[in-house]
């Protein structure tokens, strides 16, 4: 195998085991070149990406910009706040008319789960899923394993918990569907009110306790507190959040056991992570940025050869 | 109807790597300068054996490295392309003598791009080029191997098979196939 199935990379759900191992072995030699004294290469200077943004991102939009212009991409940027959205111009047309100007992949985030699986099927230029509302977000799941699998070799047998805000969280539901298809086991740990009431129906262990979880896993991801997505109170407040369920130093050192931090940022630093871990040797946060980029150039890379 | 004939045999090819690592030595001195990058998939073997033997008359380190040339290859649009292979170049190429070593010279093309590749590692003071086969009359971008096992006559349907111990082969055996 020498390239992804579908024209689209829109969730982890469909990927195959070889098209994960396919993205990391391609993302292997592009870490290589980003460690170049010149670290770009002209793979895609035949395609104009269009990064279509329709909620704020920092990370990923960064990351994905830097991914296109390593990979000699043209690239253009498109933000909902500042555009004709707000004079009512509905999806599909904001999409077909950056698509006439000859644009060959779109790179779309979008609050409404499944929203890049309704643009997908309706035109013909790959689209790549930059977070769909609290559906998936395939990319960050890729570099969370990517990163796992850098740390400790492999991914298989290796016991993940995924802390926090799973109910708002397609960070969650991706890095579930990656690591069990990788052969790793997963434990969703939090306040119960932000645990969905059907997700061990997807194979992994829920548990309330932090310290459990703790003990129990290898690593642990841990989610952000989404403070824009909590219209209704799923806990009193952020201080008791952070008395029972933040990860710091102290709680750490009682449990005995070397674990990884990982994190998908933003941190809310002294709400779900301390910063005496964020910036300690447990975290593995920075490794994650940076194999976000060679993550994305893969993913990009990848999917272009279905255009040829 | 397909005719197939041996270019080299083990014995040949030692000795065809033999003198090509003496006409290196004869420009590079000692290598102090000079670094030599294999080109994957095949190149490096070459490289490999090239390294060994002028270890062994020098007596002393030279610098190598491997590169992949599939994100710089031309033909992204209209071929098959290869999954991308190791790139190991742990070294800035500023003002170093660079020997690509690959296996066939066919197009041109291959070369090239490595050529873009190593730019990539710093600005050399010289390119050369060794290969083991230069197909004659084939080139479609003007490159010329500065040393050379055997030149030869192919046309653009000729197959040039290279076989090496390496590749899991019982022997080494290179041969060119008229079809």
């Amino acid at each position: 195998m020498n390239k992804l199935i579908s024209k689209d990379l829109l969730g982890i759900r469909n990927l195959s085991i070889e098209e994960i191992n396919l993205i990391f072995e391609t993302a292997d030699k592009f870490k290589e070149v980003l460690n170049r004294p010149i670290k770009k290469v002209p793979s895609l200077r035949h395609l104009t990406i269009a990064n279509v943004f329709f909620e704020n991102s920092t990370r990923t939009k960064l990351s994905f910009e830097l991914a296109q212009k390593r990979l000699s991409a043209d690239v253009i940027n498109f933000s909902s706040s500042v555009s004709s959205v707000k004079k009512g111009e509905s999806l599909l047309d904001t999409i077909n008319n950056i698509l006439v100007m000859k644009v060959d992949m779109i790179v779309m985030r979008h609050p409404n789960p499944g929203a890049t699986h309704f643009v997908a099927r309706n035109i013909d230029a790959s689209v790549v899923n930059a977070g769909d509302g609290t559906h998936e977000h395939p990319t960050q799941a890729l570099l969370d394993a990517y990163t796992i699998r850098e740390k400790f070799g492999k991914v298989k047998n290796k016991k993940i918990a995924i802390v926090g805000d799973i109910s708002h969280s397609r960070v969650a539901i991706s890095n579930i569907y990656a690591l069990q298809k990788l052969g790793a086991e997963v434990m969703l740990c939090g306040p119960s009110t932000l645990i969905p009431k059907h997700i061990g129906l997807m194979g992994v262990r829920i548990e309330n306790n932090i310290k459990k979880a703790l003990e129990w896993c290898d690593i642990a991801n841990v989610l952000r507190i989404q403070l824009e997505r909590q219209n209704n109170k799923f806990f009193p407040s952020l201080r008791e959040y952070s008395l029972f369920y933040g990860i710091n130093k102290k709680l750490l050192d009682s449990i005995n056991k070397d674990i990884v931090i990982m994190h998908p940022g933003p941190i809310n630093r002294g709400v779900e992570l301390n910063s005496d871990v964020a910036d300690s040797n447990y975290s593995i946060i920075l490794d994650q940025v940076e194999n976000g980029v060679a993550i994305r150039m893969a993913v990009m890379y990848l999917l272009s050869l279905n255009k040829v | 109807m397909t005719n197939k004939s041996r270019l080299f045999n083990k014995e040949r090819l030692e000795i065809t790597i033999n003198r090509l690592c003496h006409q290196l030595i004869e420009n590079h001195n000692n290598f102090e300068d000079t670094v030599l990058i294999g080109l994957q998939p095949r190149g490096i073997y070459f490289l490999d054996r090239i390294k060994k033997n002028i270890i062994n008359i020098l007596n002393k380190e030279i610098k190598t490295g491997i590169l992949d040339t599939t994100f710089y290859r031309d033909d992204f649009r209209s071929n098959e392309i290869p999954k991308a292979r190791e790139t190991l170049i742990p070294f800035l190429v500023d003002d170093k003598n660079v020997v690509i070593i690959d296996d066939v010279l066919f197009t041109g093309r291959t070369v090239r791009s490595a050529m873009e590749g190593i730019m990539n590692f710093g600005r050399p003071n010289k390119i050369e080029l060794l290969v083991l086969i230069d197909r004659k009359y084939t080139r479609d971008i003007p490159v010329e191997p500065t040393y050379c096992g055997i030149k030869i006559n192919t046309i653009t349907s000729d197959k040039v098979e290279v076989n090496l111990a390496e590749q899991g082969f019982d022997n080494d055996n290179i041969w060119i196939i008229n079809k």
